[in-house]
């Protein structure tokens, strides 16, 4: 089957603005819901666009993972060969291999971890808002808070030197941004992989009391040692931590400060601090194509039946907004019971940290507003630069004073 | 109600520890689900479904007693 001219649409779109997903993806989910569309790749998916769909198609472990089947859906050229070329992660694995690779991590990421991990992540963004106030307004929060809130966290979670930070930064900036060429896109991959291939070397040499020194110390117990295998778990780690949590933190700040009425539940009674964070996970849905998958025998889902190689995108954003699963679903509402979006994904690849990242925002809205009550826009949200041409969407900037 | 946890299925997102930390636990080593009671009522049981709606990986259900 190929796309018809009438069913056409060029994927992926962008963000008419940050509040809302792009018109044509609403109008798929309510006419067209399981259609194919066209990407830069040149590839013709499946998209989905309905919560149900999505989370059946997600749970199935018929459709696979695995980045290194011809036919799974890549959406820009450069995307493919930035994976295959490597050592895959645990994003790319299928079972069996999953599910024990994802349990030797697990521990690391678990509910009470997470919170043991609260004072010092506590400490790291009172640290931000000090040098924050300490320096000129207006100020960038990107910088001065989005930024090294998660990459000092995820660091010293992973054993990785923070000094550091600029040079992998830089180079994961690049990574998601769609414009980037494939030749330097490998390239930054290639830069990042040997940084930590060599960290982890000296780590093997001394196991550090850290996630990849304990890793090393636990594989090596399971007689499983496998240097690449880490080389993979760290790099997935240390970008999934840097470019995920930073535009969650941006993207509330700014909703925060755009909408005081909000802004002012969660300061006055911080026990609904986690219940705007699901609300602002799911209105933003900042990953939108991470969940792919490539069917391995025929399938139906919704009432379509999808062949064996044929590439599946789930577009969880549109999920998000699904009226069925969200009532009134363009309405921000902290109050409504948000848990169940896909901002996390679903099924036996949700997202490993989403427990680290839930703490990181809790904390940062939490002192954020309680120490600068009066933090403002120092630009019109229409001027702000958002991240339209990134696979991850956020801002690169975002001017407050005070 | 009775909740079944299917530790197999299970992949240690700890929504259901998330949803009722008095009734759900994850095991320390890998995060894979624990139950800390097997029977739960009232508003218990209430969060128990929630738990077993966001569950990613469809490791938990409830039946009646």
């Amino acid at each position: 089957m190929t796309v018809t001219d009438e069913s056409t649409v060029n994927f992926p779109l962008t963000r008419p603005g940050p509040y809302a997903p792009p018109e044509e993806y609403t109008r798929l989910r309510e006419e067209t819901p399981i259609t194919r569309v066209r990407t830069p790749s040149g590839g013709e998916p499946w998209v989905l666009t309905r919560h149900d769909d999505i989370r059946t198609m997600l749970a199935d472990p018929r459709f696979s993972s695995d980045r290194r089947n011809p036919d799974f859906p890549f959406l820009f050229e450069g995307q493919r060969r930035s994976v295959t070329e490597f050592r895959p992660s645990l994003i790319s694995m299928d079972p069996p291999q999953h599910g024990p690779a994802r349990r030797a991590v697990l521990g690391e990421f678990t509910v009470r971890r997470t919170q043991q991990l609260r004072p010092r992540i506590q400490q790291i963004v009172d640290e931000c808002i000090d040098d924050m106030l300490a320096g000129p307004k207006p100020a960038d929060l990107v910088t001065a808070l989005s930024l090294p809130v998660p990459s000092l966290v995820i660091c010293e979670l992973l054993g990785v030197p923070y000094a550091d930070h600029e040079f992998f930064q830089a180079r994961t900036t690049k990574m998601i941004k769609r414009t980037t060429p494939v030749e330097e896109r490998l390239q930054c991959v290639a830069d990042v992989r040997g940084y930590l291939s060599d960290l982890i070397k000296t780590k093997e040499a001394a196991p550090t009391d850290d996630l990849l020194g304990r890793q090393i110390s636990k594989q090596r117990e399971d007689g499983t040692e496998d240097h690449e295998e880490l080389v993979a778990l760290a790099f997935l780690l240390l970008l999934a931590g840097h470019e995920t949590t930073a535009n969650m933190i941006s993207l509330g700040t700014l909703t925060l400060i755009d909408k005081p009425e909000t802004r002012a539940a969660i300061v006055e009674d911080p026990s609904r601090t986690p219940g705007a964070i699901e609300e602002l996970l799911r209105y933003f849905t900042i990953v939108e194509t991470a969940t792919s998958r490539v069917a391995t025998a025929d399938i139906e889902v919704g009432g379509t039946l999808i062949r064996k190689g044929e590439g599946v995108v789930a577009i969880g954003s549109t999920a998000n907004r699904d009226p069925s699963a969200f009532p009134n679903p363009d309405e921000l509402d902290i109050e409504r019971g948000a848990r169940h979006h896909v901002a996390f994904g679903f099924g036996p690849h949700q997202c490993l940290g989403q427990n680290l990242a839930r703490a990181e925002l809790q904390i940062v809205f939490d002192t954020l507003f309680k120490r600068i009550p009066d933090l403002k826009l120092a630009a019109p949200i229409s001027e702000l630069p958002f991240k339209d041409d990134a696979n991850i969407y956020g801002l690169y900037a975002l001017p407050v004073t005070w | 109600m009775r909740i079944n946890a299917d530790t197999d299925r299970c992949v240690g997102s700890g929504q259901c520890v998330l949803t009722e930390p008095d009734v759900f636990d994850q095991r320390e080593e890998d995060g894979i689900v624990r139950l800390l009671s097997q029977h739960v009522e009232g508003e218990q049981a209430e969060q128990a479904k929630i738990a077993a709606h966001v569950c990613p990986s469809g490791a938990l259900s409830l039946e009646e007693d």
